[in-house]
C-alpha cells in the first residue's frame, strides 16, 4: 500500500501588491512588483573571517535557515550576488580586498555589517583594525552582538529585505546616492 | 656540548667583546656590540664544533628608559646537530637603529628582519628587499615602539572611560 501524499499547508506565500485587477489580469507599479521578487530572492555573498562567520554559517543551517527568507544560494562570487555579509574583524590589510569585493558587486547591491567588528572595529581598538567597515564601503544595515546569534542575523537579513522591498527603483540614480558613493570615492 | 664550551669558545675568539652573559632557564645568553653581529654569527655558523647553523628566532625589544641603546635585536640561534640553543642580543640607539642584515647567513632572516623593521623600525643594511611586511604600507610609525599608542588613531566613536584609560580613571 502506498504512503499517503502528504501536502505541507502551512506556508507563508508572499503577499499580492496593491494593484487593479480584474478576470484575468492585474495591473501594478513595476516599483513593486520589482521590489517584491528582489526582496524574496536576495543572494547573500559571505564575506566571513573570524567567529561571526561561525554564526553565519549556524544561520544558513538547517535549524535557523536563512533559505526560508529566499537567501538560499550563497554566491561566493561578487558579480552575481545582491547583498554582502561582512562577519567579523577586518584588518586594515583586508580593507583594499573587502572594497574591491564591493566594487565586483553589481547593482543593486546592499550591504551588512554583522558583529560588533564588523560595525565599528569592536574590542579590536588596534592599530591594525579597521574600526567598522563603513569607512572603506557603505553600509545598510548592522547587526550588534559580539558574536550576534542567529536570530540577530535573520533580523539583520529581514531589515535588508524592507530595505529592498520599499526602495524606488530611481533610488540608485539619485543625486543623494550618487554623493554618498561620492563620499567613499566610488564612482 | 654544554654551555659552558660554547662560552669558551666564544671568549676564546672575540674575547671582551661580548657581555652580559647569562643563562635563564639554562639558555646561554649574551650581548654584543651592533658592529659585529655578522662576525659573531658567521663564527657560530662555520665553526666545526659549534655548528649553530638554524636560526630560529629574531625579533626586537624597544626600552625607551635605555639612553643610547633604545632597540634591542634578539637572535635566538639552534644546534640542531648537539641540541643546543644560545641566544644573542644587541643593542643600538634608537636616533640610529642600524644592524646589519643576517640574510647572507641565513634565508630566514629575510622576512624576520621585514618583520622586525616593520614593528620596530630597526634598520638592517644589507637587506635586499627590506620593506613592511605585515602592516599596511601606508603605516607611517612603528606600532610595538613604546612611544605609539596601540590603539587606532582614526578612530572616531569610542569613548576612551569604556576602555578603562579615561581621564577620570587612575
Amino acid at each position: 500500500m502506498g504512503r499517503p501524499v502528504q501536502y505541507n499547508t502551512n506556508v507563508k506565500v508572499a503577499e499580492m501588491p496593491e494593484g487593479y485587477s480584474g478576470e484575468g489580469f492585474m495591473a501594478t507599479s513595476f516599483d513593486k512588483i520589482i521590489g517584491l521578487a528582489r526582496k524574496n530572492s536576495l543572494w547573500p555573498l559571505p564575506f566571513a573571517t573570524s567567529c561571526c562567520g561561525i554564526e553565519f554559517m549556524a544561520t544558513m543551517g538547517s535549524n535557523y535557515d536563512l533559505a526560508r527568507f529566499g537567501s538560499e544560494r550563497m554566491g561566493f562570487t561578487p558579480r552575481q550576488c545582491d547583498v554582502l555579509l561582512v562577519a567579523g574583524t577586518i584588518a586594515k590589510k583586508m580593507a583594499p580586498v573587502l572594497r574591491q569585493v564591493y566594487l565586483q558587486m553589481a547593482e543593486p547591491r546592499w550591504v551588512i555589517a554583522i558583529g560588533a567588528c564588523a560595525s565599528s572595529g569592536g574590542i579590536f581598538d588596534s592599530y591594525s583594525v579597521l574600526q567598522g567597515i563603513d569607512q572603506v564601503i557603505p553600509v545598510d544595515v548592522y547587526v550588534s552582538g559580539c558574536p550576534p546569534r542567529p536570530e540577530a542575523i535573520l533580523e539583520g537579513v529581514m531589515h535588508v529585505q524592507e530595505l529592498v522591498h520599499n526602495e524606488s527603483l530611481r533610488r540608485r540614480n539619485s543625486d543623494h546616492y550618487k554623493a554618498l558613493l561620492e563620499s567613499y570615492g566610488i564612482q | 656540548m654544554t654551555n659552558e664550551i660554547v662560552k669558551d669558545r666564544l671568549t676564546e675568539r672575540f674575547g671582551d667583546q661580548l657581555t652580559g652573559w647569562e643563562g635563564p632557564y639554562g639558555m646561554l645568553t649574551c650581548t654584543m656590540p651592533a658592529g659585529i653581529n655578522m662576525e659573531v654569527l658567521q663564527f657560530l655558523y662555520d665553526d666545526e664544533q659549534l655548528r649553530f647553523r638554524f636560526l630560529t628566532d629574531l625579533t626586537g625589544v624597544h626600552y625607551p628608559d635605555r639612553k643610547g641603546e633604545e632597540l634591542c635585536v634578539v637572535y635566538h640561534l639552534h644546534n640542531m646537530i648537539d641540541g643546543i640553543r644560545l641566544r644573542l642580543k644587541t643593542y643600538v640607539p634608537v636616533e640610529k637603529p642600524d644592524v646589519f642584515s643576517v640574510t647572507k647567513l641565513y634565508s630566514a632572516a629575510n622576512w624576520m628582519e621585514r618583520e622586525t623593521y616593520d614593528f620596530f623600525g630597526v634598520n638592517f643594511v644589507g637587506h635586499p628587499d627590506l620593506r613592511r611586511i605585515l602592516n599596511v604600507d601606508e603605516m607611517e610609525h612603528f606600532p610595538m615602539r613604546k612611544e605609539f599608542p596601540m590603539e587606532d588613531p582614526t578612530r572616531m566613536d569610542k569613548d576612551d572611560e569604556m576602555f578603562g584609560r579615561g581621564s577620570t580613571v587612575v
